[in-house]
């Protein structure tokens, strides 16, 4: 295989591993944003994995499937919401318990489903015409539809943020939810929808996992995703588009790791397995210290509930 | 309610429904039954390594309708496997089997407090009077793999999934290549390591790779069948291990090692309850049935199967050791002369590759 057929494929492997990291990540984003933290995504997205792989199985209907990951995603989320919204529980407690539980009633609801094949799972969809650009082609056009549904989804979430008014009452909700409030913007149906909607996708990326990337359902098969997840929120400065190249990144330099091995080079696989991890962060971090200050922060009313004067 | 007590109030309840979620399946003691205990590292639904002890579980459970079986999911290799032991002692069980390595120490402590019960260490190196440890030569069929997956590879270049550089994946990697080289001399085995027992994502992700380098036939040492997915959407062929995975890649999976834990539990629940158990240090092989070849997917050759059959007979027979010298390493070095079978300490402690390798190992 030559070198650009390499790259290439490195590129393209990029793309397809880094899904279900940023459909996590964009749903933690929303919900962040909003000013909620959750940490549960882990457990989500082990929810949305399972339910989606189940209602799969028992209906033959890979829609079905996704629908029921966004429920559950949806659901656990709403648990969450429940406990720090209207309870005003610690998020970071709550949340460490909503990985668990997830965790926990995944692996329970999964036992039927073990080593049991899924009938049929979203395969590549070259697209038209586009798949077959050089390099671009291959390497963005010729995936299966949950993929190009992220396409889609980036750029949506960027503009809801910075340019539609549903997007700048969230933002505020998280910076200040009491100016918000003065505002006349109802707080508490904000964050309950951002933390819904964030759950719903991590459940999302989970069913990524199960239903296309390795169709089968073993218990936490998301193997600390979700926790990469949170991690790259934060090093993405809550910002879509660099949650996505953040993502991307972390699958390609993976996979890279991998064509190194197997090209024969000599060079130790532990250091290679940490290399997305560094990478990540020292792009992320170096993209962040030379954007604006503006740009560049936490949303201030993070992790604090909200209490109506 | 103040704000301290909602939090624990709620960190309760999500706690006791993952624990309820947990220990859902476990069975309690009937009066009459003989009762015996396992405790697995992982969960049963792993697909992988504590699914086949489990499977092992069941067909105690059905051979011997006189047994009342008792087990244990996800105990950490910490003092909550003693715990669980001494639980599991307390309860009444005769027989109990730890299923993982890190246990080791546990199981000597319980056993020292309960000299009437036995104990069973899988994949350890202490015994004592009421403490066996048992194990198995899954590098035999592991060869046997080798050779189906060197007789049908076309590109010469075989990608091999591996876990984490240990004696035991080494040992693998090498039988499988003495496999693949005593039929095929020109083939190449690329050896990818994940650093991963459990994450089907990243080993997909590695079998990809190893197929971008050239591999047609990919093999695999982890818990998953992700490898074989990858495999199999390019058209290649897989050797699978731990269970029969073929439902996953029916057209892909060649064979594969697997573990078959179930005669010898129900050999030595037998044993103890009628007194005839004997603390041992037990390393079986094909011979006893404890390891064994998946089914031959329908694309193996009927020449390959013979092959492998009449192999596998020799090695049954006892006639055949897989390492057997001459072997060179992958430096060309001679490491076992002619003639000479190496031993099961050195085979513990392999720590180089055959020639045939590519690949790194940790210094």
């Amino acid at each position: 295989m030559g070198e650009s057929n390499m790259l290439v494929s490195i590129l393209a492997a990029a793309v397809s591993s880094g899904t279900p990291i940023l459909f996590a990540a964009l749903g933690e984003l929303i919900t962040e944003t909003a000013g909620v933290m959750n940490i549960g995504v882990e457990g989500m997205m082990l929810v949305g994995a399972v339910a989606g792989f189940l209602a799969s199985v028992r209906t033959g209907n890979l829609l079905l499937g996704v629908l029921a990951a966004l429920l559950a995603g949806g659901l656990l989320a709403l648990l969450h919401a429940f406990m720090c919204i209207a309870l005003k529980v610690n998020q970071i407690v709550s949340g460490l318990a909503l990985t668990l539980f997830g965790t926990g009633i995944s692996g329970y609801l999964g036992k039927s489903m073990i080593g049991v094949p899924l009938p049929n799972h979203f395969r590549s969809v070259p697209l038209p015409a586009l798949s077959r650009l050089p390099v671009l082609g291959p390497v963005l056009f010729n995936h299966d539809v949950l993929v190009y549904l992220s396409f889609v989804l980036v750029p949506a979430v960027w503009y809801l943020f910075y340019r539609t008014r549903p997007g700048l009452h969230l933002r505020a909700v998280g910076e200040s939810p009491e100016t918000a409030d003065a505002l006349g913007v109802n707080v508490f149906r904000t964050r309950y929808v951002s933390v819904v909607v964030g759950g719903m996708l991590a459940g999302l990326g989970g069913a990524y996992l199960s239903l296309a990337y390795a169709p089968s359902w073993i218990e936490n098969m998301t193997a600390g995703r979700g926790w990469i997840a949170v991690a790259l929120v934060i090093f993405a400065v809550w910002n879509p588009l660099r949650a996505l190249a953040g993502a991307y990144l972390f699958g390609g330099v993976e996979a890279m790791g991998f064509r190194i091995q197997a090209l024969g080079l000599r060079v130790p696989s532990f250091f290679l397995k940490m290399m997305p991890y560094i990478f990540t962060i020292v792009v992320l971090t170096v993209i962040t210290a030379s954007s604006s200050k503006q740009s560049s922060r936490a949303p201030q009313g993070l992790g604090r509930p909200y209490e109506r004067e | 309610m103040s704000r301290s007590k909602k939090i624990l109030l709620v960190v309760a309840v999500l706690l006791a429904l993952v624990g309820a979620a947990r220990l859902n399946s476990q069975s309690y003691a009937a009066e009459d039954k003989f009762l015996v205990g396992w405790i697995y590292i992982g969960h049963v639904g792993d697909a992988g390594w504590t699914y086949a002890h489990d499977l092992g579980r069941q067909y105690v459970e059905q051979q011997l309708p006189w047994v009342e079986s008792i087990y244990v999911e996800a105990v950490p290799e910490t003092s909550d496997a003693e715990r669980m032991m001494t639980e599991l002692a307390r309860k009444g069980c005769k027989i109990i089997f730890a299923t993982s390595f890190g246990y080791m120490d546990y199981v000597q402590n319980v056993a020292r407090r309960f000299p009437n019960v036995l104990f069973e260490h899988c994949s350890g190196f202490k015994t004592a009077d009421n403490a066996a440890t048992y194990f198995g030569r899954i590098y035999e069929p592991r060869y046997l793999s080798g050779i189906v997956a060197g007789s049908m590879t076309k590109s010469n270049v075989i990608g091999y999934v591996a876990a984490f550089p240990i004696p035991e994946v080494v040992r693998g990697i090498n039988a499988f290549t003495l496999g693949v080289r005593s039929v095929n001399p020109n083939a190449k085995v690329k050896v990818v390591w994940t650093n991963t027992w459990y994450d089907p994502a990243t080993e997909k992700e590695a079998a990809k790779a190893a197929l971008d380098a050239g591999a047609d036939v990919i093999a695999q040492h982890q818990d998953t069948p992700a490898p074989m997915q990858a495999a199999a959407e390019r058209g290649k062929l897989g050797v699978s291990y731990n269970s029969v995975m073929t439902q996953f890649a029916p057209d892909t999976i060649v064979t594969g090692p697997i573990w078959n834990w179930g005669p010898y539990y129900v050999e030595r629940i037998k044993a103890a309850k009628e007194g005839t158990w004997k603390t041992g240090d037990y390393w079986g092989g094909m011979a006893d049935g404890i390891v064994d070849l998946a089914p031959f997917g329908p694309m193996v050759p009927e020449n390959v199967k013979k092959l492998v059959e009449a192999k596998k007979a020799d090695i049954v027979a006892g006639k055949f050791h897989p390492f057997t010298g001459p072997i060179n390493d992958n430096t060309g070095k001679l490491r076992v002369p002619e003639g000479t079978i190496m031993t099961d300490a050195e085979l513990l402690s392999f720590d180089w590759f055959v020639e045939g390798v590519e690949g790194t190992l940790p210094n």
